[in-house]
């Protein structure tokens, strides 16, 4: 292993070829990095790129299959959060745990491993807030707080315990630019008094204005060691995303059918407390397509498929068209009905209930399309009878109709309910990561089922955050980012550096412009 | 060392079997409370539980008093299905007595068929009204249904005090808090004659069976069940969770209003500041002793009517205090929520560590 860094002192933390499994997963393998006292250091990559499974090994919440962690040059051995705070590492997580009904004092009371005086307590708080200029009131109640407030809470959590090297876990995703340059004021003064960050983030250009050195994982590797500062932004989201994506064969180019979905000015606030803004979204999927969506996690995906799906409606009924018919202001039954199907990215209690049979999840959404329930009475025979077909013709394994949703694999509950849906022939189908925790062969099979569903004349959009996928599946590709959504483009056109810097928080708007 | 370990899958034999371990914890904990207290804790356990089923002519008894909790209960069990708690049923049913009550002092001095199911019809509208503000209120305004609900009860019982001894007061009745006797066409025909069993327990059992086929076999039901699991995949399968809170507050209203108008028109005859004896709250312990499932409800209207009247018997034959019904009803629901972990959890010897 080659020291890029002349090293007087030991590393704060060094990992020395980290390897983890999961049943039938490589979260992490054979990564190594290193960070030294007072550096902020980024872990950069995508969702599912193992970036969560290594911070959980450096935290003591769970156990490296193989490798060494050094710290301040020695071997150690974390076997518990407890244990990783005892050394002085602490972390804040991307959600809190505080309790809403109780104050900013109490809560970071609860948090501490020991007992401490309260008056004592409240001295030491005192004291981080000055020396740190953060706006806070320790007496408080937390339901009464921004998130950005109550991020500092955390903050000053880890602070009170004098951590050597700070973990934060995508610290901005849920809060307000002004907060982020806080944040960022705070971060770097605590880098300077010698506490290293870790710091975990697909933002970009956050890692570049905040970040000393970046280590770039992809599927349970790492695939570089750089300058932030030094790299362009679209050197980064190369080495994120992966160069050597496969090509493939986009038989069809925009001579598509008719607009199947229209959605024009779509605009809608965002539920509290971690929702997003959608802003004047705009596309057309038409007979014959798969439009791709692609996108960062918590960029508006789940806001624009319940708006999408009738779960939220929209200001006006000419928002949505279904066919050129407006459904804006139609429920989630009338619009299933019309043949606008929806699949939400959660499977357990959205796109199905887990205490369920397949039976009934199948009459949840099927009951619009296929007669299983006529006016209002259950035939149990229609019923069974569907859920059966799903399970033959998507070759979900299972026990049979009666066996509850939440006894599947993710997978093959993920069959059925795609099946479900497939199974009604609607007009467009909507579905937000299809194929997520699913293995590679039901993958391969439920992308097969988009592909036939769109050749048969349905619009198909697929939102997802997997670009592979949309690669291989879509016609044309937008970027949900913040809540904007850019025009969407013919896949064959777009070059991977493009589509890495749409997502890559430069603004959609900017990289599609000069189309 | 024992250890609670998950199941796989929820225990289908565990969920009827946990009741039953329920009643029979109660029993054994009441034997050894009253025992404590100084009182003969066997035979009281053996009054309130067993005499009332051993002796064929409180058999009556028990219908009359188990046909109101049924009634009240089936209408709970669906709203709680649906995560929508109407701890307030006592009140609607307060409500449903006095609305009827209405009705027949306003036709004192008419004859006819019509007039008890004219009653009828008030006591559900009265009922469902009172079910309506708790529901608007949760629509509407997300306040807890579990605190507006319950503190309307009081409001009711004032309501029903006022009235009895106000503006309801029976003219010949030498000043006594209560109304005018109800005449014969304003009360609940029995069913078998010289028997105290009226109407209302053919009536309550029907229910149970609509009620039951409403869960199983209609979309509304299904409805029902989707929201109190899964609010998110209701929104998604297109059910309305307001629509649902609506209608299921409001048909256990209605059903608790209608148990109130039996009650008053049957065992009672009239209206009284006794009126309210608590079924109401009785009826949440019958809706999860019966496993929120309609004909499971009408083992726990029976379970629950015997404590009653094995109550008043323990009273003469043990002196046990008229509270001690109160007591045991207590144990069994603490026992029902305590033992529900079953249903999930299963206890095993712990393996030794590898």
């Amino acid at each position: 292993m080659n020291q890029p860094r002349e090293q007087t002192v030991p590393p704060r933390l060094a990992l020395d070829h980290i390897s983890k499994s999961f049943p039938g997963v490589k979260a992490n393998e054979d990564i190594s990095l290193s960070v030294a006292p007072g550096e902020i250091h980024a872990l950069l990559g995508e969702n599912g790129a193992g970036k969560s499974t290594l911070v959980k090994i450096i935290y003591g919440v769970q156990q490296a299959d193989e490798g060494t962690i050094s710290w301040n040059g020695a071997p150690v051995a974390i076997p518990s959060p407890k244990a990783a705070r005892k050394l002085g590492i602490g972390m804040v997580f991307q959600h809190f745990s505080l309790f809403d009904a109780m104050t900013v004092i109490e809560n970071i009371a609860l948090g501490l491993d020991e007992a401490v005086d309260r008056e004592a307590l409240k001295a030491k708080v005192a004291a981080i807030l000055e020396s740190y200029s953060l706006p806070l009131d320790p007496e408080r109640e937390v339901h009464t707080l921004s998130v950005g407030e109550r991020q500092r809470i955390e903050i000053v959590r880890c602070l009170l315990q004098k951590p050597k090297l700070l973990i934060m876990d995508e610290p901005t995703s849920v809060l307000t630019p002004q907060e982020v340059e806080r944040l960022f004021a705070t971060l770097r003064q605590i880098a300077a008094e010698g506490c290293s960050i870790l710091y975990i983030s697909h933002k970009l250009h956050e890692i570049k204005a905040l970040c000393d050195s970046a280590t770039i994982l992809r599927g349970g590797h790492v695939v570089a060691t750089c300058d932030p500062k030094a790299e362009t932004t679209k050197r980064m989201a190369e080495l994120m995303i992966g160069a050597e994506l496969r090509k493939v064969e986009h038989g069809k180019s925009g001579s598509a059918g008719d607009v199947r979905l229209g959605v024009s000015g779509l605009s809608l606030a965002g539920e509290p407390p971690f929702g997003v803004d959608l802003e004047d979204v705009s596309f057309e999927a038409r007979a014959g397509e798969i439009l791709g969506i692609a996108g960062v996690a918590g960029n508006g995906q789940a806001e624009l498929l319940t708006a999408l799906s009738g779960e939220r409606l929209a200001m006006q009924a000419e928002t949505i068209r279904l066919d050129g018919k407006p459904i804006g202001l139609e429920g989630a039954g009338t619009r299933r009905a019309a043949g606008l199907a929806c699949v939400p990215e959660e499977r357990n209690g959205h796109a199905a209930v887990p205490d369920f049979s397949l039976a009934d999840n199948g009459l949840l959404t099927a009951r619009h399309r296929v007669p299983l329930a006529p006016h209002g009475w259950i035939s149990r025979g229609s019923v069974k009878r569907f859920a059966d077909s799903v399970i033959k013709l998507f070759d979900v394994r299972t026990t049979g109709n009666g066996a509850l949703a939440r006894s599947l694999s993710g997978g093959n509950l993920q069959k059925f309910i795609m099946g479900r849906e497939i199974g009604q022939q609607p007009a467009v189908l909507v579905v937000s990561q299809p194929t997520w925790g699913v293995d590679a062969g039901a993958a391969a099979a439920i992308r097969q089922e988009l592909v036939d569903l769109a050749a048969k004349g349905s619009a198909v959009v697929v939102i997802s955050q997997d670009l592979d996928e949309l690669l291989e599946l879509a016609d044309r590709l937008s970027v949900i980012n913040e809540g904007r959504l850019s025009e969407p483009r013919p896949v064959a056109s777009l070059g991977i550096d493009e589509i890495g810097l749409m997502m890559g928080g430069i603004h959609g708007a900017e990289a599609a412009t000069h189309a | 060392m024992l250890e609670w370990r998950r199941r796989r899958e929820p225990s289908t034999a565990m969920l009827w079997v946990s009741p039953l371990i329920a009643i029979a914890l109660t029993m054994l904990l009441g034997m050894i409370v009253f025992t404590a207290m100084g009182y003969d804790g066997f035979h009281a356990v053996e009054s309130i539980f067993l005499t009332p089923f051993l002796e064929p002519q409180r058999w009556a008894d028990i219908g009359v008093k188990a046909a109101p909790l049924v009634m009240i209960a089936l209408g709970l069990a669906i709203g709680f299905r649906a995560n929508v708690w109407n701890i307030g049923a006592e009140g609607q049913y307060i409500m449903g007595a006095v609305a009827g009550t209405g009705v027949a002092l306003l036709t004192y001095e008419m004859t006819g068929w019509w007039i008890l199911p004219a009653m009828a019809l008030a006591g559900v509208l009265g009922g469902m009204a009172w079910a309506a503000i708790p529901a608007f209120l949760r629509v509407k305004l997300q306040v807890s249904e579990i605190l507006t609900s319950l503190m309307l009860t009081y409001v009711a019982v004032q309501c029903l005090y006022y009235l009895v001894r106000g503006p309801w007061k029976d003219p010949d009745g030498f000043n006594f808090p209560q109304t005018r006797m109800f005449t014969a066409d304003q009360t609940l025909p029995t069913v078998l004659e010289g028997s105290l069993v009226h109407l209302g327990i053919p009536v309550a059992l029907l229910l149970a069976v609509v009620a039951w086929f409403t869960m199983e076999k209609t979309t509304a039901g299904f409805a029902v069940k989707v929201v109190g699991l899964a609010p998110a995949a209701a929104r998604h399968g297109g059910f309305s969770a307001g629509r649902t809170t609506w209608a299921t507050l409001l048909l256990s209203g209605a059903l608790a209003g209608l148990a109130g108008l039996f009650e008053a028109a049957g065992p009672f005859g009239q209206l009284t500041p006794q009126f309210p004896v608590g079924y109401g709250f009785t009826a949440i312990i019958v809706a999860f002793l019966g496993r929120l499932h309609p004909l499971g409800i009408v083992f726990g209207g029976i379970v629950l009517a015997a404590t009653y009247v094995g109550g008043e018997i323990a009273q003469s034959t043990v002196r046990l205090p008229q509270a001690a019904t109160g007591l045991f009803q207590a144990l069994l629901l603490f026992m029902l929520l305590a033992t529900d972990v079953l249903v999930r959890w299963k206890i095993g010897w712990k393996r030794r560590a590898a």
